[in-house]
């Protein structure tokens, strides 16, 4: 097990809808609070990777003026872009940056202002988030592909709208108790299943909400860490993979390959498995996408994800608490922002510092994060 | 030149396969196949990624797929919003998959993943060419 590269500081925005200020003020805010965290300045830092999906930004090359503004000028800065698996690649980046010993300590600066751009221009660049050849030609669209997936889950496993809905109706009971939460109200069973068509199966209550925000956490060596950090979390495995981003070359609509690779690397890295982890955040943009997260980490076998959400095993005080944050359902999902949340979500919890969400004595934490509807899969697993 | 005619709207124009919207306008949907290793691609492909050749064959997809997901939508990106609400299928003719719309006049509550399908080019008023599925 691994204890080479641990996290010192974490920080987080409110994820907001239309934020009031610009996009280096929005990276600020998450940047302060990991930066206070970690109790460290900005000469302690050696590099700063920014990792933004930068179809958002109207700044062109926003790592430039993001590592300006956060003061961390002159030291290196990279921007890092797997559209919303963007922190997490970015953490994996940094990762190799301390192992290789170029660097101590460096910022992994996650941030999305999807309001930056107008309502219709996000929807056009939506629809170029796919092969853009042989896809994009025929109107698709995000929640489309992942209710080809849900389709495929239901097909293969007798999986139900309710089974789905059942998940939103726990990541709201979360949303309600996280103040930094874009979605704060509770969901009934009756309401997600009476929502709205949007792409069949799947209805309103299964979608995310887009949301602007930002995320920041702070690596260092884990020498560094002794010296500087109370409280370190180490990286104890981590795990990346793709698949073809048309989805005519995948070889299954049950499940995401990427996230099962990604997850099977960070469990051998680490040493432990799926039994091990006292808490996990996954990647629920939509309900299904949480529901195959479950099968693809070895929760469940492969077609008895619904089983644990029906038997409430992912509740906090369940077998396995997914998502006690709200997940990106609740919370909002600001692309480049959401992996670097979810990570802070699981340092909080290792550190028995995630007050009303805290799952009791959490030792072990993983993070599946999943860029575009799987063509990038990252699982990073944290312990003390 | 020539791939922009692909689709109600196209973000491509230049493709060195673009003898795929040629194939359309006679009528076929078609795929490339290897000629060193016999791979076979879906959406065709100019170079081959098992044996890093660039000697291809066109060939028509014939006869009836099956459908392996699909999904009925009600909201379009910018640009295919009258076209909404639609139907996008994911259907497998053999060794490739192939995804695309649904014929509009085939209600989506007759759907199920493992139906047969056939594949049919489209002649759209302004120029476009593009394909759809039909129930076989
Ligand atoms: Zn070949």
């Amino acid at each position: 097990m691994p204890k080479d590269v641990a996290v010192i500081g974490v920080g987080q925005s409110a994820f907001v809808r239309g934020y009031q200020g610009s996009i280096r003020e929005l990276a600020f805010e998450a940047f302060r609070e990991a930066m206070q965290d970690a109790a460290i300045s900005v000469k302690d830092v050696g590099a700063s990777v920014v990792c933004s999906a930068p179809e958002y930004d109207k700044q062109r090359t926003p790592s430039g003026l993001i590592a300006e503004y956060l003061g961390l000028n002159p030291q290196p800065t990279f921007i890092v872009e797997n559209v919303c698996s963007s922190s997490t690649s970015g953490i994996r980046v940094a990762y190799g940056l301390i192992k290789s010993g170029l660097h101590d300590v460096v910022v992994v600066l996650g941030f999305q202002k999807m309001s930056e751009i107008s309502s219709a221009d996000s929807q056009e660049r939506m629809g170029r988030g796919a092969d853009i050849m042989f896809e994009s030609p025929f109107g698709t669209l995000m929640p489309a592909y992942y209710a080809m997936h849900a389709r495929g889950h239901f097909a293969k496993y007798g999986t139900t709208e309710e089974d789905l809905a059942l998940i939103r109706v726990k990541a709201a009971s979360y949303g309600v108790l996280n103040e930094k939460a874009v979605y704060r109200k509770a969901v009934t069973l009756e309401q997600a299943m009476e929502a709205g068509p949007v792409c069949s199966p799947l209805k309103v209550f299964d979608c995310c909400a887009n949301a602007d925000g930002a995320s920041c956490v702070i690596m260092a060596s884990a020498d560094k860490a002794k010296e500087i950090c109370k409280e370190p979390v180490y990286i104890l495995g981590l795990g990346a993979a793709t698949a073809p981003m048309n989805v005519t070359g995948r070889t299954t609509f049950a499940g995401l390959d990427c996230a099962k690779l990604a997850a099977d690397e960070a469990y051998e890295m680490a040493g432990v498995g799926p039994q091990d982890i006292d808490v996990a955040e996954v990647h629920d943009c939509f309900t299904i996408a949480e529901m195959m997260a479950y099968e693809m980490l070895g929760f469940a076998e492969p077609g008895k994800g619904p089983e644990l959400i029906r038997n409430r095993e992912t509740y906090k005080d369940g077998k396995i608490p997914v998502n006690v944050d709200g997940g990106l359902l609740s919370k909002g999902h600001p692309i480049g922002a959401t992996g670097g949340s979810q990570v802070r979500t699981i340092v909080l919890q290792l550190r028995n510092k995630a007050g009303a969400i805290q799952v009791p004595g959490a030792e072990i934490g993983l993070v599946h994060n999943i860029g575009g509807v799987g063509i990038y899969g990252n699982v990073i697993i944290f312990g003390r | 030149m020539g791939f922009e005619r692909f689709g109600s709207k196209s973000f491509t124009s230049q493709a060195k396969v673009a003898e795929f919207v040629d194939y359309l306008d006679k009528g076929e949907v078609a795929y490339t196949k290897c000629r060193t290793c016999s791979q076979a691609y879906f959406p065709p492909r100019a170079d081959c990624a098992n044996c890093l050749g660039n000697d291809m064959e066109w060939v028509a997809i014939k006869g009836n797929g099956t459908i392996v997901t699909f999904t009925h939508t009600m909201y379009a990106p910018t640009g295919f919003e009258a076209e909404a609400p639609y139907t996008i299928v994911v259907a497998e003719f053999g060794d490739i998959k192939v995804l695309g719309r649904m014929n509009k006049s085939v209600p989506v509550e007759s759907l199920s993943v493992g139906m047969a399908v056939k594949v049919e080019v489209v002649k759209l008023p302004d120029g476009q060419v593009t394909y759809e599925f039909l129930p076989a």
